[in-house]
């Protein structure tokens, strides 16, 4: 009997990676490929205007010292330049405040859109439009209601009496980065309330009765048991969109491309390869953007493993 | 089987005398402003009609520093699918070994134009595009509110800035809540590398990078410019401006909501057509000069021009289709119908475009006089040099430092960039 069954066990790893090896082949002709491709432009000198002439550099890219005739030590190299760092705080700023707003929004959301009521369908398909439409679009749809003379948001504001002077939304350091935050919430917010609620829909109704009993009001039900149950489907949902936000670049490109208090690292790292002479510098940064990306990921997955096993 | 044989050698010759006169499908890419693209659409049914040939406009936003990054990843990639592109005055140097030297093939028209237009698009002896129109930046005005409060048309930017406030703040209290004295190109992008360089030239402050190569940049007077235009925002110039490129002013212009504007001759034409509320209301000037030592009024050169791929499958035709758009006769088209600056020598004395669009033979010593963009000195570092710049600028307007020290940080960095020479 182990005998025949370990057969049918190799069998059906047989047949499982034969299965995989399409998807396995294209992942490492689409992602794979270019993935190496860049990490290795970044230790050459590549220019865009002839990739061939590239030579190997070795870490320059990344970090080098250069001592001036003068005497004078110079840093130089991706991890030597504030503009990147900037980037990177920009991106993690813009990350952290936008998955949380989303995460609690949709959990809002979803808690209301859970609840029986009329006309329910509608609303959930109605909520989801912001989702369906094409960042560029959205993007651009909120530029010119964003606009600062012509803008219907600055209008609406000055007719409520909430501010006396139009502001300049997408212009000012201040509002910059707002404005940036405030269209990724708009259009993300759905995203995570359709996760939500999906896992919200799979609770067992009886645990929630049984709460109910017992004499628990709603706060304490949120907090004691719907949360607790849903979880990982929200651990799920957030690193999702941890991903997308720390690779954010279509939204910053329309809205506010050029401006230092809003340039992302994808931003960074487009300008680098293809507005200036500095492809390989801009593999470098693309690789970096890859490593930090990876890293957060990494980390979250494990705190958030350690954290769920101690609270259990 | 014999018959069919023969039938076969009949096709076969057919195609082959057929086929170098078949028609082509040619693509163009523009990202123009206003309504060039509708223009070039009605020039390239023109060509259609004449040719046979069949041409697509590829439209990409307008914003020259998108299209730049756009044009080199395509290049890059070897993209056939572009057979020509448009692309500013400032690319020639950078683009040049991607594209067809055009030299031979429109020998026979090149002194049509104004040489040193031709020569900015010549790289190492090896003409790259073929110039379609030219820019030169005015001061819009508008003629019925100066008149109205007696103001004269400024001659420096502190009249300018004196006369756009006192019409401003009056024209506000008359009811007129959202007007603004000064409208420019304040975001960040190459745009703004024009403007600023306007500002800083007209004060005495130097051109960046000098033609012999030195950064020139962290002068005093080219602070002072800077301290200036500082002083704008927030008072005769709307916050807004800092995310403005062309058509966002002309946006604030053209709804008369602005007492100034700098911009192209193109907002001349579209500030006077049918639907306008500006209409018949303005005039322009040449840009105001700074005061102090070598101040005077300075333009910066613009222009766009028309360049073949070298990765274009018809480079015949597309050749063909550039000296068709880039004739005296399309050139006069384009320019009644956009006011573009021609860049045919003979088009500034045509009584046409005097009477429909009388800017073009008054703009004609602004565009010989203007002052171009350090790209030939700072050859393929030009896209850098002048991001950095731009930076620097629309930080000091943001009020993120001063514009003495954003401009030592910046002699800094183009320093850096130089390195052993541009």
């Amino acid at each position: 009997m182990p005998v025949s069954r370990s057969r049918l066990m190799r069998q059906r790893v047989r047949s499982a990676w034969l299965f995989l090896a399409p998807m396995l082949l294209v992942l490492a002709a689409v992602a794979g490929w270019p993935l190496l491709r860049t990490f290795y432009y970044s230790f050459t000198d590549a220019s865009l205007a002839d990739l061939d002439a590239r030579q190997w550099v070795g870490f320059a890219n990344y970090f080098s010292v250069l001592s001036m005739p003068s005497g004078r030590v110079l840093y130089d190299g991706l991890l030597a330049d504030p503009v990147w760092w900037r980037a990177v705080w920009n991106t993690l700023l813009f990350a952290v405040v936008s998955v949380s707003c989303e995460t609690v929004l949709g959990m809002i959301v979803a808690l209301v859109l859970n609840a029986d009521f009329r006309g329910r369908g509608i609303v959930r398909a109605a909520i989801l439009i912001p989702w369906a439409i094409p960042t560029i679009v959205s993007a651009k749809m909120w530029q010119w209601m964003l606009n600062d003379q012509f803008g219907i948001i600055n209008a609406v504001l000055l007719n409520l009496g909430l501010i006396h002077a139009k502001i300049a939304w997408t212009a000012s350091s201040d509002t910059a980065m707002i404005a940036v935050l405030i269209v990724d919430i708009w259009k993300t917010t759905p995203f995570m309330a359709l996760l939500f609620l999906a896992a919200l829909q799979m609770l067992p109704r009886d645990v929630i009765e049984v709460a109910r009993l017992d004499g628990a009001n709603p706060w304490q039900i949120f907090w004691q048991v719907t949360l607790p149950l849903i979880r990982p489907a929200v651990m799920v949902a957030v690193i999702f969109r941890a991903l997308d936000a720390l690779r954010i670049f279509d939204l910053i490109y329309v809205l506010t491309p050029n401006n230092v208090h809003t340039k992302s690292m994808s931003v960074f790292v487009r300008e680098n390869l293809f507005e200036f002479d500095k492809f390989a510098y801009g593999s470098a940064a693309s690789t970096l953007l890859f490593l930090i990306v990876a890293l957060l990921t990494i980390s979250y997955i494990r705190l958030g493993r350690i954290d769920l096993e101690g609270g259990r | 089987m014999k018959f069919h044989r023969a039938f076969l050698a009949l096709a076969v010759g057919a195609m082959l005398t057929v086929a170098p006169a078949r028609a082509v499908e040619l693509s163009i890419v523009s990202g123009d402003t206003g309504n060039g693209i509708k223009v070039l659409r009605e020039i390239l049914d023109r060509y259609q009609k004449q040719s046979g040939n069949k041409v697509d406009i590829v439209v990409i936003p307008p914003s020259s520093t998108d299209q730049f990054g756009q044009f080199r990843l395509w290049l890059a990639a070897g993209n056939s699918d572009i057979d020509v592109y448009q692309t500013d005055v400032i690319w020639a140097p950078q683009l040049a070994s991607q594209l067809v030297d055009l030299t031979a093939a429109t020998r026979d028209v090149v002194a049509e134009h104004f040489p040193s237009i031709i020569q900015s698009q010549t790289v190492n002896g090896k003409l790259v595009a073929l110039p379609i129109f030219t820019d030169a930046p005015a001061l819009y005005y508008r003629k019925d509110l100066l008149d109205k409060y007696g103001a004269k048309v400024p001659t420096t930017w502190q009249e300018l800035a004196d006369t756009a406030k006192l019409v401003m703040d009056k024209e506000r209290t008359a009811g007129n809540k959202d007007i603004w004295g000064f409208v420019f190109q304040g975001n960040a992008y190459e745009g703004l590398t024009c403007d600023a360089l306007e500002w800083v030239m007209s004060n005495g402050g130097g051109q960046i990078i000098e033609p012999d190569g030195t950064v020139s940049i962290n002068n005093r007077q080219a602070a002072a410019a800077l301290d200036m235009v500082k002083g704008w925002i927030g008072t005769i110039a709307p916050p807004g401006v800092l995310a403005y490129q062309e058509e966002e002013s002309r946006g604030v212009w053209q709804t008369g909501n602005a007492v100034f504007m700098r911009n192209w001759p193109y907002a001349y034409a579209l500030g006077n057509s049918e639907n306008s509320p500006i209409k018949g209301k303005f005039d322009v000037a040449p840009l105001p000069a700074g005061i102090g030592e070598g101040a005077r009024p300075a333009a910066t050169l613009g222009g766009w021009n028309l360049a073949v791929s070298k990765y274009s499958k018809h480079q015949d035709a597309a050749i063909d289709l550039v000296k068709f758009i880039a004739s005296p006769a399309m050139q006069k088209y384009r320019t009644l119908r956009t006011s573009n600056l021609p860049t045919i020598k003979a088009l500034y004395d045509d009584p046409d475009i005097a009477r429909e669009q009388p800017i073009v033979p008054r703009w004609k010593q602004i565009f010989l006089n203007a002052a171009p963009r350090p790209s030939a000195t700072a050859k393929i570092k030009y896209n850098e040099a002048s991001s950095q710049f731009w930076t620097a600028v629309h930080n000091t307007m943001s009020g993120d430092g001063s514009a003495a020290d954003n401009l030592a940080d910046l002699e800094a960095r183009l320093t850096r960039l130089k390195g052993k020479g541009w």
